[in-house]
């Protein structure tokens, strides 16, 4: 399925701050879960996201740290705050209330509500 | 493997050269390409095949740019967020609007000059109205800049209609304290009004309210510069023409009106189209100043509340303390704009703590006196109009003070200080505004 890019774009925060529920990560590894999670589907330009990091960032959501592990380069960690936890539950709710919505509307869609209930 | 290098080494340079994107962005984008390169080639692809793949996903560099800018406004707060996608930054005829609306302003205030006889004649509604003469040029250029639609220009008028209504038809007093107030007040109003169309009528976001608090900064930076070159200029030209037997003054008379209305669309232009020059400069400004202030203001607290002169201030030094005051909140707005937000606090966070701290403290002992004033001889439109400053500033000085002791221990982010500010821009404008349209009214145009 081709998937919009504005939605895209909304989704991009909750997922972003749901890895990040995980346990702290870095830029290329939050960008490979996306792939793994949507399984190719969202389509993400690879420098994108790293503004949204640093969006997340000033808003007080994810912390930050540049580590050298032993062996590898200099790179950046973000980890979740409170307030960043707290974002997400928000965007959890929202996201239930669009696709309960949405699947109002879609009596054929049934397996969607499922999908919800289960988060 | 050495050509991927050199590859990596070129990429590196063409996303460092991206106005928004800083070294620390760089070092990131490059651990992930390097991921992805290695990642790739383990699948089987030789290194030069995954170095453009990575550089494809990696995604188009003005596009890329453009988000950074975006998040990060503060470090090119306007090319790249005010450009729409694809039009070029800035034409070239970019100066010549400038310079038109500049010299409208520049005739503006001649003509109301000779109306008024200045300065042979001191018509007082010519101090009133000054204002008027010259910031509508400023809106009228940004609104043109940021190409608003017909309501914004509307949106952007109207206001000045409304405060050249108000100025004008007021019947003030011969001598008239309310008059000077309004003379005081009024640009401080219009200065807010032309918020709007700068921020191209998005005034609600707070990140906008921020570029405008820079871009008031910056351009008072340049204002003065340029005063004082043409101040230079000025005495120069004197030294040569007198002797020549040429009236001097007669030449200032028409110059220096024009010459000052002129430069405050010059200096909006230059802070617009030269950012790169005073976003250079600015920062070592407040850097270089606001360590002084807040000496000056820890041991002007400190002498004040030793050697008991805290019930004593007279009113030249109440309007002196009041100065210092608005030029410390002032500083202190610049220097929270210029940060960046996502450093831990600093040495700098510090000393900005103690300004604050010790403007709240003087604010504080100036009210007490004040109050004591108003209480023994009752309110005049000078004690309630320097009274309403008193108080808006101390609700100012004491959020940002505890936000700032907040932040410096780690239990806030600098995110909420800018908030703050941000957030509080607009009571300053409703209480200048306040000043302006309700207390000659009040004060019977006294």
């Amino acid at each position: 399925v081709h998937i919009d890019k504005d939605l895209v774009a909304a989704s991009a925060t909750p997922l972003v701050l749901a890895i990040l529920a995980d346990g702290e990560s870095y830029g290329y590894a939050i960008l490979k879960r996306v792939r793994a999670l949507s399984e190719g589907e969202l389509e993400w330009t690879d420098g994108m996201l790293y503004p949204l990091l640093h969006r997340l960032r000033r808003l007080g959501y994810v912390t930050t740290e540049w580590r050298a592990p032993p062996e590898g380069r200099r790179r950046q960690y973000y980890k979740l705050t409170d307030d960043g936890r707290a974002a997400l539950a928000d965007q959890q709710r929202q996201w239930v209330a669009v696709t309960r919505a949405l699947n109002d509307v879609w009596p054929g869609s049934g397996g969607l509500l499922r999908a919800v209930r289960e988060v | 493997m050495e050509s991927v290098e050199s590859q990596i080494a070129e990429w590196r340079a063409y996303v460092a050269s991206a106005p928004a994107v800083n070294g620390h962005d760089v070092d990131e984008l490059e651990d992930h390409l390097r991921h992805q390169i290695a990642e790739l080639t383990e699948a089987g692809l030789t290194p030069d095949e995954g170095f453009l793949i990575a550089v494809k996903r990696m995604g188009h560099l003005d596009a890329l740019s453009r988000e950074f800018a975006r998040e990060h406004s503060g470090r090119l707060w306007k090319q790249l967020v005010l450009a729409a996608d694809d039009e070029p930054v800035r034409s070239a005829s970019g100066w010549l609007e400038a310079f038109a609306f500049a010299a409208a302003a520049a005739v503006a205030i001649q003509v109301a000059r000779l109306a008024a006889g200045f300065p042979d004649e001191e018509p007082t509604w010519f101090a009133r109205n000054l204002g008027l003469f010259v910031l509508p040029f400023l809106a009228a250029y940004f609104a043109r800049q940021r190409q608003l639609d017909l309501r914004g220009w509307v949106l952007t008028a109207a206001p000045f209609a409304v405060a050249a209504l108000v100025v004008n038809l007021y019947p003030y007093d011969a001598d008239s304290d309310t008059e000077i107030l309004v003379a005081l007040h009024l640009p401080v109003v219009l200065w807010f009004v032309i918020a709007y169309p700068y921020m191209g009528g998005t005034i609600r976001s707070h990140e906008r309210r921020m570029d405008f608090v820079r871009f008031t900064g910056e351009w008072f930076i340049y204002y003065v510069l340029i005063a004082l070159g043409g101040g230079v200029l000025m005495a120069l030209t004197a030294g040569i023409l007198e002797p020549a037997g040429v009236d001097v003054d007669r030449i200032a008379e028409w110059v220096l009106p024009s010459g000052a209305a002129g430069a405050v669309i010059v200096a909006a232009w230059l802070v617009e189209s030269k950012q790169r020059v005073v976003e250079n400069m600015a920062p070592v400004l407040s850097m270089l100043f606001t360590p002084l202030f807040a000496l000056m203001l820890a041991v002007a607290t400190v002498v004040y509340a030793v050697t008991g002169l805290g019930g004593a201030f007279d009113r030249d030094l109440l309007s002196v303390l009041d100065a210092l005051l608005v030029v410390v909140l002032g500083l202190v707005l610049y220097g929270l704009s210029a940060r960046e937000p996502s450093t831990s606090p600093g040495w700098m966070d510090r000393i900005q703590l103690v300004a604050v701290a010790s403007a709240l403290v003087l604010d504080v002992m100036v009210l007490g006196a004040m109050i004591a004033r108003i209480g023994d001889l009752g309110f005049t439109p000078n004690r309630t109009a320097a009274l309403g400053l008193n108080l808006v500033l101390l609700v100012n000085l004491a959020g940002a003070a505890w936000l700032s002791a907040r932040f410096l221990i780690g239990r806030v982010r600098f995110h909420r200080l800018e908030r703050w500010q941000t957030t509080y821009l607009p009571v300053f404008a409703l209480w200048a505004a306040t000043v302006v349209v309700v207390l000659p009214p009040l004060f019977g145009f006294s």
